[in-house]
């Protein structure tokens, strides 16, 4: 156990990192696309079906252009990190074991006041929900914690427990910092220190820029077209693969388009573009995909289809 | 007789379902075991987030036994029918006796059953119970496919008598029963074993938990007040947060903190919303000033430093959550400044619904109903017009998209700020009255104006576009919107003919099954004032019952008449009356309606009816046209004397058929007279 305060951002990470490992995760490393939470992570959203034993932790960097407020917002980033971890099945004493991971980035729990308050999760888009709570500490939410129930229109069986911690949040709070430019990012006595504005500001005024006014919308909806096109056309194709003659169901690829079409739908959302009938419309097509590709899952290896 | 005591421990039960819970264990359990013959002196139910316990004082220690007679066949039927009839109830040919009937001897089977011992039957009822519990919402976890409200980690079961607690065994999914429990999630972990209900309740208590919610409760309630004294404040009462922190903690410690000095010119109402809704906070008040100065937070735990790290950390959330607040609030207050009606212009780009518009669509409706409203309601026809312009201008404020429950107060403080009258800013509180039957309705006459508008283009544009309520399906909340209306009309006595508003309205609606969904729902409004349905409905049978405020006057007076001896005797005269005039009127085929001649009247009691039918008329005729019900309901209860005796003295059906049919002309006077008021024909009993 680490009883020392952490000193900076990325020693958070790091410590989050290490604890997980030692509790048998599987630490992966962020998804390569844009998404708007962990959950989309593919280690999450697709990991969390089937009857296989799952076990994985990560940092997913996350988008929600709405968000953006040019990196003057002390709280609110168009980008920032989540810490996920997904456990299945949710194992008895997953709720000692992330307090456990409070005490190794330094929350000491004889001072502060845990509680967990009710606060059911759905995700319109990917189909799925569970039931859980905001985790607070001291008034504030510093996760999420939640026992999936359905995802992709898929009963989870078994069950899997999820953990999203905002970490730029937590780590504020945990390093008592006002705003999140002035956080440091690596260690304050290191010889070239960065703050989370030094590594982050600029971005944050560029992406706000783009996201808010120069995005191109008619790009914009015409990959959204593309993408959902495409995810249909890789799930249609036949579940042998006619080169190598194996069984090979694409749930992955046709997954990646899903996630695609989420984000531009966002973008989209940030534009302005999207009228409030419209909305539900997009939601729907992308909760189509993520019900696609949940089905598709199921029937691979990973998802617990035997031959 | 032992006691028994359950326990069932889980992760953090959400706090709005606890109290419900507690009771749904203590009936459905105590019905179970009374049902299968266990009963039991008393009971009673506990919940904090982390369990639900359930305490059965004085049980019975084995259901009674009971010995059963069943009727067999016939002493002398086929060896078949008899073995069968053994098959069937489960007994041997020994626990047969023969027994004399009027149909001859005939078999009885003897059939004994045992009691059960207590520790059986608990153990059966309780899992029937946690398997079927009735959770708003429940789950499955980890590999089990057991619902519970969240994972459900032990249950305590025992029985305890003179000579002891004995755990009653049973396993539900894996979790077995047994004696142990846990205290306090961060100050007494640790599992311990409990040998009864009293036992187990001070184990608690030493282990940091309050296990009865009330109890919490009244104990937040006091420090919270004795805080607030202390320093010269008042807490802002708030029932509901009370409950529902009760059930977020299970050790309540009560701690009061600053709002920065930046937050206090925040309107109070601000300030309490964001402190509740965001943080569960209590508001505490100067009682002088009316200003929200500190907050109250209550912790799950005491500290080594007091809570002092606890409350430095809600108290910087708090500083996050309203600077947020702040910012709005001046944002806001720039933009209404600056021109509120650009306010409304974008809420052209916001759907009301997609088959009636958009908000600025139906802002704009609004406005023009509340225009050809203001006569009736004696406000000005132009500010009504822009109050109700501006009433929902607040809908595009930052402010009412972060706490949509400001909506109105809000759009008062805009309204305000932005110069215009005071009148006309209330109205954007005011016109969403009355919410419920228990709300106030507003009496200003601008609100009242708006109120109406918007009500009725609600209802007007839902009936057009054919979403009407069916069965428990409201999602628009049309009922409550005709309530409203109901309300608005008969507090204020209005004049409204809703026929014409409906038109004006929206021309699509069907406006006779508007006004008869208005009518269903004054009858339930009516109801609970005491006027039985069937007088509202003679009352709707008159001309002009879209006139709610006559309506229901006229009901209200009927109601009265009825209640006193000379109206139930005159409904009765007149029914005879009624009945023997139709019957006559079937079988001549013809309508008695000529009006009967007073020569042809033969008997004192004749002429005295002819005499009062006369003398009710010169009373009824004024009081009608006065609108004054009540006079005439008593002008025709004054019938009641001069009916009885003629019916007493005279025969209708005369031999000479001249006389008979002038009678019976004297019978559809008395019903025309009788129906002034309402149609008495409706009238049950």
């Amino acid at each position: 156990m680490i009883d020392s305060a952490p000193r900076s951002f990325q020693e958070i990470i790091l410590r989050l990192q290490a604890y997980w490992a030692s509790k048998g995760c599987a630490v992966l490393q962020p998804y390569d696309m844009e998404v708007g939470a962990g959950t989309f992570h593919p280690a999450t959203t697709l990991r969390a079906l089937g009857s296989n034993p799952w076990a994985a932790a990560y940092v997913q960097p996350s988008r929600r252009p709405t968000d953006g407020r040019y990196g003057e917002n002390p709280n609110r980033l168009q980008h920032y990190y989540q810490y996920q971890v997904l456990i299945k099945p949710s194992p008895p004493d997953l709720q000692d074991l992330y307090l456990g991971s409070l005490r190794a980035i330094g929350i000491d729990m004889d001072l502060h006041d845990i509680r967990f308050v009710e606060d059911d999760w759905e995700s319109p888009t990917l189909g799925a929900w569970g039931l859980g709570w905001e985790v607070w500490c001291d008034g504030m939410e510093v996760s999420q914690f939640t026992y999936f129930q359905q995802v992709g229109g898929h009963d989870c069986a078994p069950v899997s427990g999820e953990l999203t911690y905002g970490l730029e949040r937590l780590a504020m709070y945990v390093l008592g910092v006002e705003h999140v430019m002035d956080m440091p990012y690596n260690d304050p006595g290191a010889p070239i220190p960065l703050s989370y504005g030094d590594v982050f500001r600029q971005t944050e005024e560029e992406y706000a820029r783009w996201n808010f006014d120069v995005a191109n919308t008619e790009v914009l909806l015409d990959h959204f077209v593309e993408a959902e096109a495409e995810c249909k056309a890789i799930l249609d194709q036949d579940d042998t693969d006619p080169k190598t003659g194996k069984r090979i169901v694409m749930a992955h690829p046709a997954y990646d388009q899903c996630i695609k079409a989420s984000h531009i739908f966002n973008l989209l959302d940030a534009r302005g573009v999207i009228s409030v009938t419209e909305r539900q419309a997009y939601i729907g097509r992308v909760r189509a995909l993520a019900k696609q590709c949940a089905d598709a899952f199921v029937r691979t290896g990973a998802g617990g289809y035997e031959a | 007789m032992p006691d028994l005591l359950i326990e069932l421990f889980s992760e953090e039960i959400p706090a709005r379902m606890q109290t419900r819970a507690a009771e749904d264990l203590k009936k459905r359990m105590t019905d179970a075991l009374v049902e299968a013959g266990l009963t039991y002196a008393g009971a009673a139910s506990f919940s904090t987030p982390r369990r639900l316990v359930l305490t059965v004082g004085g049980l019975l220690a084995a259901s009674p036994a009971q010995r059963e007679e069943r009727k067999g066949p016939r002493f002398d039927a086929p060896e078949k029918a008899i073995e069968g009839f053994l098959r069937g109830a489960g007994v041997t040919r020994e626990a047969l006796i023969e027994r004399d009937t009027p149909k001859g001897a005939v078999f009885f089977a003897v059939i004994d059953k045992p009691g059960r011992p207590a520790a059986e039957i608990v153990a059966e009822a309780l899992e029937q119970v946690i398997r079927d519990f009735p959770w708003p919402k429940s789950m499955r976890w980890g590999s089990g496919s057991l619902r519970w409200v969240r994972p459900l980690h032990s249950i305590l079961c025992i029985l305890t008598d003179e000579a002891g607690a004995e755990v009653v065994p049973l396993n539900i999914d894996g979790i077995p029963s047994g004696n142990t429990t846990r205290g306090h999630r961060f100050m007494a972990p640790d599992a311990f074993s409990v040998s009864s209900f009293e036992d187990y309740e001070a184990k608690l208590k030493r282990a940091h938990v309050t296990l009865s919610a009330q109890e919490r409760a009244d104990q937040i309630k006091s420090d919270a007040e004795n805080l607030a004294f202390a320093a010269g404040l008042e807490v802002v009462e708030d029932a509901a947060l009370l409950a529902e922190v009760a059930g977020l903690v299970e050790k309540p410690v009560v701690l009061m903190g600053d709002i920065g000095a930046d937050f206090l010119t925040l309107p109070p109402e601000v300030l309490q919303t964001s402190m509740r809704e965001h943080q569960k906070f209590f508001s505490v008040r100067n009682a002088k000033t009316g200003r929200i100065e500190k907050f109250i937070t209550v912790a799950n735990r005491e500290t080594a430093d007091n809570g002092a790290t606890i409350l430095a950390g809600n108290q910087k959330v708090l500083a996050a959550r309203l600077s947020d607040a702040k910012f709005f609030w001046e944002n806001d207050l720039r933009v209404a400044k600056a021109d509120i009606n650009a306010w409304v212009q974008s809420l052209e780009n916001v759907t009301f619904h997609n088959k009636l518009g958009s908000q600025a669509e139906r802002i704009s409706r609004i406005a023009a109903l509340a225009r050809e409203l203001a006569p009736v309601t004696g406000a000005d026809a132009e500010a009504a017009d822009q109050a109700a312009r501006l009433a929902k201008a607040d809908l595009s404020s930052e402010m009412v998209y972060e706490f949509p429950e400001l909506q109105g107060l809000m759009g008062r403080y805009y309204i305000e700020s932005a110069g215009l009258p005071e009148d006309v800013a209330a109205v954007a509180q005011d016109h969403y009255s009355p919410l419920g039957p228990s709300d106030t309705v507003p009496t200003a006459p601008l609100s009242v104006t708006v109120a109406l508008a918007d009500k009725l283009d609600t209802l007007a544009g839902f009936w057009a576009i054919d979403e009407k309520p069916t069965g428990s399906k409201d999602p628009f909340a049309l009922r409550r919107a005709a309530l409203g209306v109901i309300r608005l009309v008969l507090e204020n006595g209005l004049a409204l003919s809703l026929g014409e508003a409906i038109a004006r309205a929206n021309s699509g609606a069907d406006v006779a099954d508007l006004t008869g969904f208005f009518h269903d729902r004054l009858k339930v409004y009516l109801r609970d004032q005491g006027i039985r349905h069937d007088i509202i409905d003679a009352c709707i049978a008159m001309p002009g019952n879209d006139d709610l405020a006559l309506l229901a006057r006229r009901a209200q007076a009927l109601s009265d008449v009825l209640k006193t001896e000379d109206g139930e005797n005159l409904l009765q005269g007149f029914k005879r009356a009624n009945n023997i005039l139709s019957q006559a009127e079937a079988k001549d085929g013809v309508e008695y309606s000529f009006g009967a001649d007073r020569k042809l009247a033969r008997d004192p009691a004749e002429v005295a009816l002819f005499d009062a039918l006369d003398a009710a008329e010169a009373r009824i005729a004024p009081a009608l046209k006065a609108q004054d019900f009540a006079e005439a309901m008593a002008a025709m209860a004054a019938l009641r004397g001069p009916v009885d005796g003629f019916f007493d003295a005279v025969m209708i059906n005369d031999e000479n058929d001249i006389v008979r049919r002038n009678r019976l002309n004297l019978l559809s006077q008395i019903r025309q007279t009788c129906t002034r008021v309402a149609d008495l024909t409706k009238i049950e009993g």
